[in-house]
């Protein structure tokens, strides 16, 4: 019995091969596998949903419908008035969270004495649990409670103290200005960072060359700006448009719809009338329209990038 | 040129208290609120202050009410979540930053889709799968939940504490015989301790601030969280402003000192990931 010589072992054994190729999954495993349980597969079954007939309170509901449900979307009229709503609610609270969150940032940018305190007191409604925020400003549009109605009395806007969030001409503006008062200070955080992070030798450079303030704004700091500020602003797009917790708790999409977003509309689908499938479709449409408008956004920002080089 | 600059300086003073007022007048109003005396509450509405003071509002939430439970059972769950998210986040962000494998960039891609996707697609799908695994009205439910929802944040998070520590550290560990487990345990995780801190803060209050899942998965006062007990108040008992404002200021407590606790990493964990942006 002649044995084949065992060829030398220039790679290491089989054994500790494999226990190095599976050491970064074993760190990697526990998240993986409470992503895909808890996200991953009710994401894919929330897709099937959408094609099907879910009513948790009806125990014959689950077969396949088709289409059925996006037929109904298209003549449901409450849908396509939430779709409205959602452009303008989102449309507003961002553009508004971003010109203030803008303005505080060139503010705290500049160095002066208390900044440090001055940064927490302003950055503290972000903190805020956004039921409370919601509730807080529920309560201050409030005649009975709150300061403001009588304030928009006094200044002659109001005729008599009465609730912003109970007239339907106006209700939404109650939600957009708390989302603004939660939200500047995350605009305010990133866009300062990025302001940091700009040559200072530049806006030396351009004074010397007589360049007012206002040049060096517009010629200096927005140009290097402007890609945070592309990515910031499709992040919080996407992340406002999803977001129903202060219109839940500040009208509950009333008075008469007028502040039903797409967002709220799946949550009373689903919690209020129990319909899951329906509610899923909602949310397919939503998740679909985010995604054209995410791409949007970042061809944009490609061209954006590619005309500075 | 002076008087401009003076000028100059006085409008930036006036701007950033105006910024000041706008961000604290709510909290200031919620706490004025709760300190207001029943018989003083609609009298002096928009006084700035009232001209008597009670606690008896906190005393009254504190004593009689379920909120001490809702409290309790919203401590649970944040902690929770947050001890463990910050667990499993360091473990992925310490092979996100020392590995170099096969599908990490898919991974790291996976974790930033799931930032991405509305949540509110999946509150029909989760509450299906839960209910049968009895772990709706149940705060584990609520735990793995949010956990789950965290992770992906806080693992970025941690990705980035790590890479700030250099690698030699422990690869001299390992040639002195130490297991990597054994080197991250003991040299490189107390390093990042001050992430740890952060990674805990971000998850506790974002856990603390949730109401959607919480609203669709509890029912029932037993174990109700902070939100659901006072929105549950609110629709019930709408007109004990005082209480619900006490209550209010209650909630604010830890969520306010988490964020003391972190608001220093702030600008400084955001300067990274911006300058890349």
């Amino acid at each position: 019995m002649t044995a084949t010589p065992i060829p030398i072992p220039t790679r290491r054994p089989l054994r500790q091969r494999v226990a190095l190729t599976l050491e970064p999954w074993l760190y990697c495993a526990p998240v993986l596998i409470l992503i895909t349980a808890v996200m991953l597969v009710p994401l894919i079954l929330g897709i099937s949903y959408a094609f099907r007939d879910i009513q948790l309170l009806n125990p014959f509901s689950g077969g396949f419908v088709g289409l059925d449900h996006f037929q109904a979307l298209g003549q449901d009229a409450a849908f396509l008035r939430a779709l409205r709503n959602t452009l303008w609610w989102t449309g507003a609270s961002v553009f508004l969270q971003l010109s203030f969150g803008l303005i505080l940032a060139l503010l705290l940018n500049v160095p002066f004495a208390g900044r440090g305190i001055a940064q927490s007191l302003v950055f503290l409604p972000w903190a805020v649990p956004t039921f409370l925020a919601g509730l807080n400003w529920a309560w201050l549009f409030n005649p009975v409670i709150g300061p403001i109605p009588h304030w928009l009395t006094a200044l002659g806007l109001m005729e008599e103290p009465s609730n912003i969030l109970s007239d339907p001409q106006i209700a939404m503006w109650g939600p957009i200005v708390a989302a603004t008062w939660w939200g500047i200070p995350f605009f305010a955080i990133t866009l300062l960072a990025a302001l940091q992070s700009i040559p200072k030798d530049l806006y030396e450079a351009a004074s010397i060359d007589g360049a007012s303030p206002i040049q060096r704004f517009f010629s200096i700091t927005l140009p290097y700006l402007a890609p945070v500020i592309a990515i910031t602003v499709l992040l919080r797009t996407v992340w406002v448009a999803n977001f129903a917790d202060l219109i839940i708790v500040m009208t509950n999409g009333g008075p008469a719809d007028r502040t039903q977003t797409v967002a709220s509309y799946i949550f009373t689908q689903a919690f209020r009338r129990l319909d899951f499938g329906y509610a899923s479709a909602v949310a397919l449409v939503l998740l679909a329209l985010l995604l054209a408008y995410s791409m949007v956004i970042l061809v944009f920002r490609q061209k954006l990038s590619n005309r500075d080089r | 040129m002076t008087a401009t600059r003076i000028f100059g300086t006085l409008a930036h003073r006036a701007a950033i208290l105006a910024f000041i007022t706008f961000a604290l007048f709510p909290l200031f109003w919620l706490l004025k609120v709760s300190v207001t005396p029943n018989d003083l509450l609609y009298s002096e509405g928009v006084r700035l202050w009232p001209s008597a003071t009670t606690l008896d509002h906190f005393r009254f939430v504190l004593a009689n009410s379920e909120f001490p439970r809702f409290f309790a059972n919203s401590l649970i769950v944040s902690g929770t979540t947050a001890l463990v998210s910050t667990v499993l986040a360091a473990l992925m962000g310490y092979a996100l930053s020392r590995f170099r494998f096969r599908g990490k960039m898919w991974l790291a891609g996976l974790l930033l889709v799931t930032q991405m996707f509305p949540l509110v697609m999946l509150v029909a799908p989760i509450f299906k799968i839960l209910s049968p695994l009895g772990l709706t009205n149940s705060l584990t439910g609520l735990i793995l939940v949010y956990t789950a929802f965290n992770v992906p944040f806080a693992s970025f998070l941690m990705q980035g504490f790590f890479d700030g520590i250099p690698p030699d550290l422990e690869q001299a560990a390992m040639i002195d015989g130490a297991d990597r487990f054994t080197a991250f345990r003991q040299i490189i995780l107390p390093l990042a301790l001050p992430g740890v801190a952060a990674t805990l803060g971000f998850v506790f209050t974002a856990a603390w601030s949730e109401m959607i899942f919480a609203l669709m998965l509890i029912s029932g006062s037993e174990k109700a969280t902070f939100p659901v007990g006072l929105l549950t108040f609110v629709s019930k008992f709408s007109v004990d402003y005082g209480q619900m404002m006490a209550a209010g200021v209650l909630a604010l407590i830890p969520a306010c000192l988490f964020f003391l606790l972190i608001q220093r990493y702030l600008v400084q964990g955001m300067t990274a990931g911006a300058v890349k942006g």
